[in-house]
């Protein structure tokens, strides 16, 4: 699982050239492409942070101002009032958990199913799961709503949970990680007399914590920054999302430009101390679904 | 292959095994028990799969057929609604554009990711803080970055093009506001905020080419450039082809950082199957004629990704 941390070990062989010395103008260029790319890629984020600290008047500047002045925390008073934000967070923090929690139990036990326990027609069963993830949601979104109408889903919650919560990504990343653990392992189990539940509950799911880390992760992202799913299924007020109030609060305060860049601080902002948290668990995540493709 | 439960426990006991009937018998049994004991396993999650995500795809197929709209019932029309996509202007400005995004959005982001992956590959300081700063922007909500980016764009006072009229450029691109700069406006979007996901998946990719390729390459007297192209691309192969196929289905089913940045416009320069889709079933309440575009949607993506199956086994045969 150091997988994306070896680049930055040094694998050079002792019968090797020195390095450096005669790569010095490879190497500046190395870190001059680093920085420019590092600043292109933060600098929106850098603006939205320092827009949603300016008067409303100081916004857009020519020159560009690059620090406000005068700082204006009241921005982050005044969101508050002249919106439902918290609201919005409750909700999106709901749904998120809900959704989490579903998905990894639900993917991580299917997981086990397919990875560790041989039954006729798995293998089939297994691609057509794959196949369903290169199928755009965008192609059956509609007779998806069709049917959560009639279930009496949408306009509630559940519509969302049910929605987001059972997905076959899931079971992919959780199955990558699972057939790294030997079987002889589970045999060792098996003959002890344990059941395939109990080595699911007992063994897998304690070994398997950095894949269940890198899922939960990955997951409660999604459902955070879902726009699609909360704009067609959660028509009532009560029940929008941060994404959802965030975009109506920018279409009624449309010159509010400080404001905007406020609340869209206040969205990214779980979201980012979540990912400096476990990023390692991010980055994880993403390696192993990409590497058998 | 024996199970690892066989392996465990029957092949000891088909040791003492008399009888071969009975042994195969016993074996009939033990399939059948895996089997009872993996479906149970599966079906939690099978069952959500099945009525959320097969289910919908079947009646897709069903009400694409069928005039179903808000003033009645799902009618059985036959190929009407094939006909009238086949006639509407607006899906195919929709198809262009989205051939659009795809035809730029794909090598950009290809190349981009790329290249930053090699550049992460070397050995510099910082490179595992530059790692989090590139992921950041595909884990931070299209919402948000659409109004950022919307701010940027601005043509009057906004700071591209500020910064475009610093370096000399007299007239610098109205962006979102103009029909022929919304497009590329989105592409540099949906390209900014994708590379640091797919440079992911090609930096797990370089971990996979062994060490030894690139010393026998020196050796050899190969330079840099040789090196990158006899060890790196064939090394890269699987992962360049896997990263093709999800960068080709994410452009063609690219909706959202449309959505909230140009709502398909100004006027239909920015329209996209996706969105097409969504306003002809949720705006409209069309929902036959809708589902007719998905299939559409939905044939393209399966048809390109057979392709470039296809393609790439041919290439890896040969």
């Amino acid at each position: 699982m150091t997988l994306l941390e070896a680049p930055v070990l040094d694998r050079r062989l002792s019968l090797d050239p020195p390095p450096r010395r005669s790569r010095r103008p490879i190497r500046f260029l190395g870190y001059a492409a680093l920085i420019v790319a590092a600043a292109a890629i933060l600098l929106p984020f850098y603006w939205m942070l320092m827009s949603s600290l300016k008067a409303n008047n100081d916004v857009y500047t020519i020159p560009v101002q690059w620090l406000p002045d005068p700082v204006v925390w009241r921005n982050y008073l005044d969101i508050w009032q002249k919106s439902d934000m918290t609201t919005w967070l409750v909700n999106t923090l709901i749904l998120s958990v809900a959704v989490t929690f579903l998905q990894v139990l639900t993917g991580s036990f299917a997981a086990y199913g397919f990875a560790k326990i041989r039954f006729p027609g798995r293998n089939v069963l297994f691609l057509a799961y794959l196949g369903t993830l290169a199928v755009p949601w965008q192609s059956y979104m509609i007779p998806q709503f069709i049917l959560f109408s009639k279930l009496h889903l949408s306009d509630t919650r559940w519509s969302i949970i049910a929605l987001q919560a059972f997905g076959a990504f899931g079971v992919f990343l959780m199955k990558q990680y699972y057939e790294s653990i030997p079987d002889e392992l589970l045999d060792a189990a098996r003959i002890d007399g344990m059941s395939e539940y109990g080595i699911y509950r007992r063994i897998m799911l304690p070994l398997s914590v950095p894949a269940l880390a890198s899922l939960s992760l990955l997951t409660l992202v999604t459902t955070w920054n879902d726009y699609m799913g909360p704009l067609i299924y959660l028509r009532s007020r009560d029940l929008w999302t941060i994404q959802i109030g965030l975009k109506t609060f920018v279409n009624t305060y449309n010159a509010e430009y400080a404001l905007i860049m406020t609340g869209s601080v206040l969205s990214v902002l779980p979201i980012a101390v979540i990912f400096l948290l476990g990023q390692r668990y991010f980055v994880e995540g993403i390696a192993s679904t990409g590497l058998k493709g | 292959m024996l199970t690892p439960y066989a392996r465990g426990i029957e092949t000891t006991r088909e040791l003492d095994m008399t009888s071969l009937p009975l042994a195969r018998r016993r074996r009939g049994r033990q399939v059948l028990r895996n089997t009872a004991i993996g479906w149970s396993f599966l079906l939690p999650n099978f069952a959500g799969f099945v009525v959320l995500t097969l289910v919908p795809v079947a009646l897709l197929f069903y009400y694409a057929f069928t005039s179903w709209n808000v003033f009645g019932g799902a009618e059985w029309t036959g190929l009407e609604n094939v006909r009238q996509m086949l006639h509407d202007a607006s899906f195919r400005t929709a198809l262009r554009n989205t051939l659009y995004y795809t035809v730029f959005h794909i090598p950009l982001t290809l190349v981009a990711a790329l290249a930053l992956a090699l550049l992460l590959n070397q050995r510099l300081r910082g490179v595992a803080f530059f790692r989090t700063v590139a992921f950041f922007p595909y884990i931070t909500s299209i919402v948000a970055l659409a109004q950022v980016w919307n701010m940027l764009f601005s043509p009057g006072y906004g700071p591209i093009n500020a910064f475009l009229r610093g370096v000399g450029v007299a007239n610098p691109p109205g962006w979102t506001t103009s029909a022929d700069w919304s497009m590329p406006s989105v592409i540099i979007v949906g390209t900014w905020r994708e590379m640091g996901y797919y440079m992911l998946l090609f930096l797990a990719g370089l971990q996979t080419i062994p060490a030894q390729l690139y010393e026998a390459a020196k050796v050899d007297g190969a330079n840099s450039w040789q090196r990158f192209r006899a060890v790196t691309l064939p090394g890269l192969r699987p992962t360049t082809f896997f990263v093709v196929v999800m960068l080709t289905i994410g452009s063609f089913k690219v909706f959202d950082v449309i959505l909230v940045m140009t709502n398909g416009g100004p006027g239909q320069s920015t329209l996209v199957l996706s969105q097409y889709i969504y306003q002809k079933g949720f705006v409209e309440n069309q929902f036959g004629y809708a589902s007719t575009i998905s299939i559409a949607l939905f044939l393209i993506c399966f048809v390109v990704t057979v392709v470039q199956f296809l393609i790439n086994r041919r290439g890896s045969d040969s």
